[in-house]
């Protein structure tokens, strides 16, 4: 609850900036306010308070805001060209800070109106920073197309919990759980309200089939704002998506599990598939977020004490990755003039460090060890096996073969290629300790997986 | 510790010479590797010749998943850190007069290889020993990738793409058996009492997701495509590392995890596994026949060894895997001396076409004498160290079939029409164009054909040490085999 008051705060204090022109002391505030956050949020540990039964503050809504406020430091680092223009900065601040403040009511709501109001306060801001670059078609093209695609979602996730309070009479999430379970005299618009606020929240976290929106919207959008997408909105949406189909869902597990089993192996499969013949790679890692969330899927679908905490640490870890690639990623484009495969020739030579932090970010996300993205993939394998879904692993496993096979294109094009310039790309200090970060963070989180894998 | 010493110090060799530039860097690495011999003989001199596993180290490493930081080594795995430890400096050395690009990196990388390759074999967890052979795999894929020869993006990525299938299908066989340990543990000896719980189809599962990761990494046919590519374009340390030390990872595997893990699946599938080794060794045979790039020829062969190995093991009798043992160091020595002479040739005359090549025994007497030894060693003449493994491993075959062992005796007759063939091609007849001048062998050069002739002569005469250091390991080991499967 503290950082959902400190972030609303953060992004008032933003606004602020402009009457009281401190725009140029904006950029710390906010890191030292987001740091500040991170470590308040983490006082709520195991306090479990609950707000008007509108909110939970557990230690799933801990562990999860601390991922989205510890990434969004990084991303704040990453994203410091986002912040360099002076029109229309303090918007940019208090978008992303409201956005963020949405992301923890997702985290941490105990009934379906607060699900609601967080998906729209972190939506709308979206909305907004992605079409954030005026002058260029595509980023307004990616606005108008999130917007579009996202009120259409939204529709789908009221109308589902309409039909649940329908057959209910209750928005509350434990008092729904508890009618639900064990009770066969279910009407049945109940069901079809989980399913289509399953439709809803798949489409939140663009699985296949309602994934259209994303490769369209991750390219267009400012790379800054793409990673945020991936990275933030990503997270929060799966810990919304794991607090209503986990706890109140669970008792009608069987209706939904196979839809979602479907839609896990599309979700692997087409996301794979369709990165390899991508020739931008900022379309290529839009495909790969695609594909990452069928894995965090499997977690879903395996409904067992591992869920939780897979998720979490893949989420962890896939937003680190991230990171970094969208990091080198942006960097890269802006020197080079576009994001294809062949401007990354040659990186190895002209700038060593950015070739190893994209070859790290880049394995994590292929998920070879001794990286993050290896052991959140082992761990969301044991969960599905746990379970019981052997096929699905393999699946999975097949999955994440196709995955190397584009991430190591990049990989390639760096070390093995000739660039067609030796000018070294000028990377600024900040970007240079985050990639330093990320690397450590990376292969730590690799090797000592355990004390994150034990909070939840 | 000397175990965890025998892991982390070439890691930390590897690092620290990160920091190094210049050409000082090869002569570092190599006193580094020599260094890490020498402690791995204070292991020998340490080692208990008895079955038990020793130098073990067990330390809590993810607990709430049960993983463990566990290693130790019995005679099996002594053997192989032995092979690691004693090939490693020799192929630094192999390497004194190249200018690679990048020095630092290149010898880093080979350190950072060697790592990995001694945690495969000192692993006692099944995820440390997952995590280590993963590990191996990225080393030796930018060895390739950059100093490799034409068209090696292409190649390296096949090598990369087709271990890490058998490899996922490895992690997927061992989060299997995790589930089925009664305390959710990898550690090995939970599980291999988890596979041996299983029924027959089930182990029989555990087997092919085990079996495929080994087959590929050794390989076995027919995973064997990416194989003769990979040995031919990569670096000639890369491909020594390669064939040398890595291909082990793949027997040692079948070794120490698929026997113990699923006796009733390996016992089976013997039949048919083998039959594909034989299969192997035969067609791979033929092929190098009819090869004219020297590397290549090498490389089939390499095939053909491994297919015994690989059958050796899994015809699950003492002989079989003391062979295969026996075999292992033997191979690994004298492929890592014939692609050197292979390198030689190439810097030498620019070509490994063996048709074009011809008379240099008279131009150089002293090297002809050295390749014959080393050629010898490979085609297993009696008192060379090749004979005493292939003797008994086709022993262990021919206990298991007499017709699988028929075929695969094969190897040796068509071993010697290649080798012997290839020999007269290179070094008898008369001198050609390209090999008008031969230049005198350099000071390294003799160092390295001396070290591996000497342990090719030695070991073929007196193999007792290497016999007697694997004995009660694998006695132990092939006997809880057929008490599985009730022989």
């Amino acid at each position: 609850m503290t950082a959902l008051i400190l972030l609303s705060a953060l992004g008032v204090i933003a606004l602020l900036a402009e009457i009281f022109s401190f725009k140029k002391l904006l950029y710390p505030v906010v890191i030292l306010g987001l740091i500040t956050t991170f470590v308040l949020n983490l006082v709520d540990w195991n306090t479990g308070k609950t707000w008007y039964g509108m909110m939970h503050y557990d230690n799933f809504a801990v562990a999860f805001a601390s991922v989205l406020i510890g990434v969004s430091v990084l991303w704040f680092i990453m994203a410091e060209g986002f912040f360099k223009e002076e029109s229309s900065l303090t918007d940019h601040f208090a978008l992303i800070l409201f956005a963020l403040a949405g992301g923890v009511i997702m985290v941490s709501y105990t009934n379906m109106t607060m699900l609601f109001l967080g998906i729209e306060i972190l939506s709308i801001p979206m909305y907004v920073l992605a079409a954030s670059n005026k002058e260029d078609v595509y980023s307004n093209e990616a606005g108008f197309k999130y917007l579009i695609m996202g009120a259409f979602s939204t529709g789908f996730l009221l109308f589902g919990i309409t039909l649940i309070y329908g057959a209910t009479g209750s928005f509350d999430l434990t008092t729904i759980s508890n009618l639900v379970t064990g009770n066969s005299a279910v009407p049945s618009m109940f069901y079809v309200g989980v399913l289509l606020m399953l439709i809803a929240m798949v489409f939140k976290v663009s699985a296949v089939p309602f994934h259209f929106w994303a490769p369209d919207v991750y390219q267009g959008a400012p790379t800054s704002v793409t990673a945020f997408m991936a990275t933030i909105v990503k997270t929060a949406a799966f810990a919304a998506f794991l607090r209503l189909f986990t706890v109140t869902f669970a008792g009608s597990a069987g209706m939904w599990i196979d839809v979602l089993w479907v839609i896990a192996a599309l979700t692997l499969l087409v996301g794979n598939i369709t990165a390899v013949v991508q020739t931008s790679t900022k379309r290529m890692l839009a495909y790969s977020s695609v594909a990452h969330a069928g894995y965090m899927l499997l977690a879903l679908i395996a409904l067992n004490q591992f869920t939780n905490s897979s998720v979490l640490f893949y989420a962890l870890a896939y937003s680190i990755g991230s990171i970094a690639s969208f990091g080198v990623l942006s960097i890269v484009a802006k020197s080079r003039g576009n994001d294809n495969t062949d401007s990354f020739n040659g990186l190895a030579k002209t700038n060593p460090l950015l070739a190893i932090a994209m070859t790290v970010a880049l394995l994590s996300l292929a998920g070879i060890p001794p990286t993050a993205g290896f052991f959140a993939k082992y761990y969301i394998f044991t969960a599905a096996f746990a379970s019981g879904y052997g096929v699905l692993v393999l699946i999975a496993i097949l999955a994440s073969l196709i995955g190397v096979y584009y991430y190591f294109r990049i990989i390639i094009a760096m070390f093995f290629k000739e660039a067609g310039t030796s000018a070294a790309i000028e990377v600024s200090a900040n970007h240079k300790i985050l990639f330093v970060i990320t690397i450590l963070l990376t292969v730590a989180l690799g090797l000592f997986p355990d004390f994150i894998i034990r909070l939840l | 510790m000397i175990t965890l010493l025998l892991i982390f110090f070439p890691l930390v060799a590897a690092l620290l010479l990160l920091m190094v530039k210049g050409e000082q860097v090869k002569k570092i690495a190599f006193g580094a590797a020599v260094i890490e011999f020498i402690i791995s003989i204070a292991a020998v001199a340490q080692y208990q010749h008895n079955a038990d596993t020793q130098f073990v180290f067990n330390m809590p490493w993810i607990t709430s998943l049960g993983i463990n930081f566990h290693v130790g080594m019995d005679g099996i795995s002594l053997l192989l850190v032995l092979l690691t430890t004693f090939l490693v400096p020799v192929i630094i050395l192999t390497s004194f007069k190249k200018a690679y690009s990048n020095p630092t990196a290149f010898y880093s990388l080979i350190l950072a290889m060697q790592f990995a390759l001694i945690g495969v074999f000192v692993s006692l967890d099944g995820f440390l020993f997952y995590v280590f052979w993963e590990l191996a795999l990225i080393p030796i894929y930018f060895i390739c990738l950059l100093w490799g020869g034409d068209d090696r993006a292409r190649i390296t990525f096949k090598f990369f793409i087709y271990t890490l299938a058998g490899s996922l299908l490895m992690l997927a066989g061992l989060i299997y058996l995790y589930q089925h340990t009664a305390s959710h543990t990898f550690d090995i000896a939970e599980l291999y009492a988890a596979g041996r719980t299983m029924d027959v189809t089930h182990q029989g599962y555990v087997f092919w997701l085990m079996f495929m990761a080994f087959a590929i990494k050794m390989p076995v046919f027919p995973f064997h495509t990416w194989q003769p590519d990979t040995y031919t374009t990569a670096p000639t340390q890369g491909t020594m590392l390669l064939s040398g030390i890595m291909l082990k990872m793949g027997t040692y595997g079948v070794i120490r995890w698929l026997l113990p893990i699923a006796p009733l699946g390996v016992e089976h599938w013997a039949y048919f596994a083998i039959t594909l080794a034989v299969i192997g060794i035969v067609y791979t045979s033929c092929i190098a026949i009819a090869q004219k790039d020297f590397k290549r020829l090498i490389a089939y062969s390499s095939i053909a060894h491994v297919g015994l190995i690989a059958a050796g093991i899994l015809a699950g009798n003492v002989q079989g895997v003391q062979g295969a043992m026996i075999q292992m160091i033997s191979h690994g020595i004298n492929v890592v001396g014939l692609f050197f002479i292979v390198d030689m040739l190439q810097t030498r005359l620019g070509t490994r076409n063996i048709d074009l090549m011809g008379g240099i025994r008279n131009l150089n007497p002293q090297f002809a004498v050295l390749f014959l030894i080393v050629l010898l060693g490979s085609v297993a003449l009696p008192l060379t160290n090749g004979f005493i493994g292939e003797f008994l491993l086709i022993n262990g075959v021919y206990q298991f079939n007499a017709w699988l062992a028929a075929f695969a005796g094969l190897t040796v007759i068509l071993g010697a029409v290649y080798m012997l063939r290839s020999y007269q091609s290179i070094m008898l007849g008369e001198t050609s164009v390209v090999t008008a001048t031969f230049p005198p062998l350099e000071g390294y050069e003799k160092a390295v054909l001396f070290i591996i002739c000497a342990a090719i002569i030695v070991f073929g005469i007196y193999p007792k040490p290497l016999l007697d250091i694997a004995e009660p390991s694998v006695v132990k080991l092939v006997d809880g085999y057929r008490t599985a499967i009730g022989k």
